[in-house]
């Protein structure tokens, strides 16, 4: 139903029975026993069993193909190749330039060609042994620098020139004048390495062909709703027939946020054979799929006054962005979108390059394009104050953005809790007594982070909710809940059935879920930026209090109370001016049954409007941001360039806790997370000798050689939890999944010029890096270990937005092409406002064409 | 492949006649012989533990151990640890913690922990790090699987023990 039945009267006041209670997670029971079904766990009759024939180089036009020797082993059922397939997809309408299988060139070594299906997964293997691809090598492109330099040949047909696929520039506000009027200018180039998600669980596919030329996919994917629209393109169906159902996923991170070609195989073999089949990725294809963390090169300009306000910054950042699109042009708008909203910035400027090069595509992990600026923002912050002799605390306290503003790139803030995080982790860790005082080999870093509570525009243009959910009651007392979110250990199961059970009065044990089912739960865009436990939540909060007001109307009639003075509590529907006149809930559920039929609701949440409206303004807002701060120590030996952190302090602002142990669970998953990137994991490569062919090839693709913190790693984490409810988020909640990893690098780095005096301006900081600089400045030079220079780079005219101060209304006074365009496409392919693009087409909700819109 | 095992299997104290080829790890063939999946796989190279099973007590990387080889031995796995329908205080604490969120690695961790508190009740801080330091979890940051452990521990001497607040709240805001 569209609209609510009955105006929704606010319930009597009472203490929350589960939220912001630390109740167990409602698939806690089933993950501690084995009971969870993932997707590698299912299994079917006849299921037969695929493996994909992957490119051995990293660039090549592909000659030909045999499979006569593949066809020999026992169990071989069939095999597929990219000519069966020749529709393209990819998670961005602007960016649809991956094949399920290459049809005619490979572009980095793990590029899929063929794929074999055979009755025994060792059959499968060895069938795809078996299979010959001949190449005819092309020239690679191994980096940012390369792939600047060497526009031809082009491993894409598209992009903004040659191997660049997106240029980005954009001013807002006076930023020559600002840097006119600073004290000191600030210059510094920072390096980040690209690193991978490495979730445990392999990703796993199982394709059933269903009656009627249907087919279901059961997939390990954080974005059921996006491999839903891929595979219909793909496999050429009318969507209604294909079926994707997300299994719980072994961790995600971002690196199941794509659509992927063993997705789609695996669902075209099993409708080619007629029989389930399944895909399971060995670990080192894994290491292929990626779309892990963009390697960043970075730029920084920044100009300051003597109390160390900020004026203005220029920030420039050239992204590796690896052999296909994935959601790179949004990661780099996102290099650039959030250094605006930690601090004031009267006048920012960003550039931002991404090149293609003939490695595994990047794309979102954790923080998806932020934490890369967020490192080279916070460590120049330290350095600003170490310059002109504030403390980094009160640098950062004296010029915080303020909350209810909107930012000179035209993001709307709304509640602020980085000042209580700040004091928090300062006063924890007694930094103020002792930063700079420590004794040689021991430091105390700060820093500082925001991040999105849901990206405020969805992939591909379309006026619809972001999130549904669709509540079921009945005579049982029981409450099913439908939504299309996918639980990725993150804990959306349980905000879901915490929201509907709160308001509803029950327990979380007589709530039902069905998720992530696109035959049979409302459209949920899925599990990334940070947005379920916010949009999500506030769908299911209106199908919830839909529900209660029907109850609540029943109730009345029957008990003769006013509805307005119904409490639903510990299961029961009853007067607040007298307790004892009341019904179960059940009762009241027969009552409300009785009273209007069968008993259904829906709730549903598109974000507010953000005031943006340039060409680019899509990428950054949030209907909320969540901040958070750290301190760091570290021990550091300067004769090894050994290093370790000692001790976290961390606060979060989270808005409220929907439930403070899942909340912890997060905080600590994120600055661990945040430490192995600084402390070892890289997505590195390397060419192969000559004689070796000199293909580019990844230098550890396994879980041993890919370094990540053990137990035996992690050290000590202090935990500070700050409530400062936002009105926007369900019971005021914001995101914790991805913030607290932003000041994590930062951080450390800063607490390591603390402990040595010496600068490591790159991530990760190897024990190598801090001997050289250690070196350097024992030498009387620069005591740093970091990038040198910044490649040039044209990034085209400039966007010119006038800031609000300025008294602009969130247009670039430049943008002809964007006025001459009739289209609604822009940059992620989303960005036109729902006013303008309505406007212009006159109608609503119908861009739901699979190309996207165009 | 023709070169098949057939061989009666103790697992979780049953025993189960399976037939696999002869060259399948106990991985492969505890998922896909005896349908116990609740033994995972994160890298089938011995790398990252998740596929940690008991044999005869003791952990094994069941990746790594050929199923042909466990004639005579008892294996446990994540299946046998509940009591009855009761959860072992090791799988109560992870629930109630959180220690489980993707719960992927879980088991693993689970058997591993086991073990551990088979062989030192009382395990310090440093202990379980080291014991569990070839058990790797990507969700965590390992405090909530380490305070689990302490947690499921305390419980098995029969303490009357729960972890402090500042494990499922968070700690005070010192400067509020």
């Amino acid at each position: 139903m569209a609209e609510p039945l009955l105006k929704p009267e606010p319930e009597p006041e009472r203490e929350p029975n589960i939220i912001g209670k630390p109740f167990r997670r409602v698939d806690g029971r089933a993950k501690v026993t084995g009971a969870t079904r993932f997707a590698d766990d299912l299994a079917f009759p006849r299921m037969c069993y695929v493996r994909l024939v992957r490119s051995t180089v990293p660039h090549a036009l592909i000659k030909s193909i045999d499979t006569t020797e593949a066809e020999k082993v026992p169990g071989y059922l069939g095999y597929l190749t990219g000519q069966e397939m020749p529709n393209t997809f990819g998670i961005l309408p602007v960016s649809q330039d991956e094949h399920a299988l290459c049809p005619d060139k490979v572009r980095f070594v793990g590029d899929p060609v063929v794929a074999v299906a055979a009755t025994t997964e060792d059959a499968a293997y060895e069938a795809a042994l078996l299979v010959k691809v001949e190449y005819e090598p092309l020239p690679t492109i191994s980096s940012i620098e390369e792939a600047i330099a060497t526009p031809e040949p082009r491993i894409h047909d598209y992009g903004d020139h040659g191997n660049v696929h997106k240029v980005v520039s954009m001013k807002f506000g006076a930023v020559e004048e600002g840097f006119e009027d600073a004290d000191e200018i600030f210059e510094d180039v920072f390096y980040y390495e690209g690193n991978t998600h490495l979730p445990m669980e392999q990703h796993s596919a199982v394709a059933v062909p269903e009656d009627d030329d249907r087919v279901t996919l059961y997939s390990s994917t954080q974005t059921p709703h996006y491999v839903h629209r891929a595979l219909a393109k793909v496999l050429e169906l009318p969507a209604s027939r294909v079926r994707v159902v997300a299994c719980p996923n072994g961790g995600g991170f971002g690196g199941k946020s794509d659509p992927f070609n063993h997705e789609i195989v695996v669902a075209k073999m099993a409708l080619k054979l007629g029989r389930p089949a399944k895909i399971t990725l060995t670990r080192e294809e894994v290491f292929y799929c990626h779309r892990g963390r963009h390697p960043v090169l970075m730029e920084m300009k920044t100009g300051v006054k003597k109390d160390g306000t900020i004026t203005a910054q220029r920030l420039r950042t050239a992204l590796d962005g690896g052999s296909y699109g994935s959601y790179g042009v949004a990661s780099t708008y996102y290099t650039g979108a959030l250094q605006t909203v930690t601090y004031k910035l009267p006048a920012y400027q960003f550039e931002g390059v991404r090149c293609f090069t003939n490695k595994p595509p990047c794309g979102p992990k954790r923080g998806h394009g932020t934490p890369q600026p967020r490192f080279g923002f916070e460590v120049q912050l330290d350095k600003i104050a170490v310059k002109l002799g504030i403390n980094p605390a009160d640098l950062r306290l004296n010029m915080l953005a303020e909350p209810d503003t909107v930012t000179a790139n035209w993001l709307k803030i709304g509640s602020m809790g980085l000042r209580r995080c700040i004091e928090a982790v300062v006063e924890g860790s007694d930094f103020r007594e002792r930063w700079g005082r420590l004794p040689e080999g021991r430091g105390l870093g700060l820093a500082c982070g925001s991040y999105l509570c849901g990206a405020g525009l969805p992939i591909y243009w379309n006026h619809m909710p972001q999130s549904g959910v669709m509540l079921k009651l009945d005579r049982s007392g029981g409450v099913a809940v439908f939504c299309g979110e996918s639980e990725i250990g993150q804990g959306s199961d349980s905000v879901l059935a915490a929201i509907v059970a709160e308001v509803l009065g029950v327990s979380l044990s007589d709530i039902r879920l069905c998720v992530g089912d696109t035959d049979l739960t409302p459209v949920d865009l899925g599990s990334y930026s940070s947005r379920v436990t916010l949009m999500m939540g506030n769908a299911a909060l209106q199908a919830a209090e839909r529900a209660r007001e029907m109850i609540a109307k029943a109730v009345s009639e029957q008990l003769e109370v006013p509805s307005s003075r119904l409490v639903f509590s510990e299961r029961r529907v009853f007067d607040a001016e007298d307790p004892d006149r009341g019904l179960t809930f059940q009762d009241a559920v027969i009552a409300t049954e009785a009273r209007f039929g069968t008993l259904g609701t829906t709730g549903s949440y598109i974000p507010p409007r953000s005031p943006g409206r340039y060409r680019g303004a899509g990428v950054g807002p949030s209907p909320a941001y969540s901040y958070s701060a750290a301190v760091v120590e570290v021990e550091a030996d300067p004769e090894t360039g050994l290093w370790n952190p000692v001790h976290v302090w961390m606060a979060h602002d989270i808005g409220r806790s929907l439930n403070p142990v899942l909340v912890m669970g997060q905080v600590e998953g994120s600055v661990y997370m945040g430490l192995g990137e600084v402390m070892m994991e890289e997505q590195a490569f390397r060419r192969l000798p000559r004689h070796l062919s000199s293909a580019l090839v990844h230098r550890h693709p396994s879980v041993l050689e890919y370094k990540s913190p053990t137990f035996a790693d992690m050290p000590p984490v202090t935990t500070y939890l700050i409530e400062d409810p936002d009105p926007r988020g369900p019971f005021g909640a914001k995101e914790v999944g991805q913030g607290p990893l932003l000041p994590m690098m930062p951080a450390v780095a800063n607490a390591l010029y603390d402990a040595l005096g010496v600068r490591v301006d790159q991530v990760p900081i190897h024990p190598h890096m801090v001997l050289k600089a250690l070196e350097a400045k024992r030498k009387g030079q620069e005591p740093r270990f970091g990038p040198k220079a910044f490649p040039q780079v044209d990034f085209g005219e400039t966007l010119l937005v006038p800031t609000p101060e300025q008294g602009g209304d969130g247009t670039a006074i430049n943008d002809y092409r964007e006025k001459l365009r009739s289209g609604m496409r822009s940059a992620s392919g989303t960005m036109m406002t729902r006013e303008e693009a309505l406007r212009k087409k006159k109608l609503a909700a119908l861009t739901t064409d699979l190309e996207g819109a165009k | 492949m023709d070169d098949l095992t057939t061989l009666r299997l103790r697992i979780n104290g049953e025993d189960r006649a399976v037939v696999f080829p002869t060259h399948h790890t106990l991985l492969e063939v505890l998922r896909e012989e005896c349908a116990l999946t609740g033994t995972k796989h994160g890298c089938e190279l011995g790398e990252c533990g998740t596929c940690t099973v008991l044999v005869d007590g003791r952990p094994v990387l069941s990746c790594l151990a050929l199923a042909a080889e466990m004639r005579g031995k008892s294996i446990e796995t994540v299946e046998g640890m509940q009591l009855g329908n009761d959860l072992h205080p090791l799988q109560a604490a992870f629930a109630d913690l959180g220690a489980a969120q993707c719960g992927y690695c879980t088991p693993g961790i689970l058997m591993a922990a086991k073990a551990l508190l088979a062989e030192n009740p009382k395990p310090t801080r440093a202990e379980i790090q080291e014991a569990l330091a070839g058990n790797l979890c990507r969700c965590t940051g390992y405090h909530k699987i380490l305070e689990g452990i302490e947690w499921a521990a305390a419980k098995m001497r029969g303490e009357d023990w729960t972890p402090p607040d500042e494990v499922f709240y968070g700690a005070m805001d010192p400067a509020g």
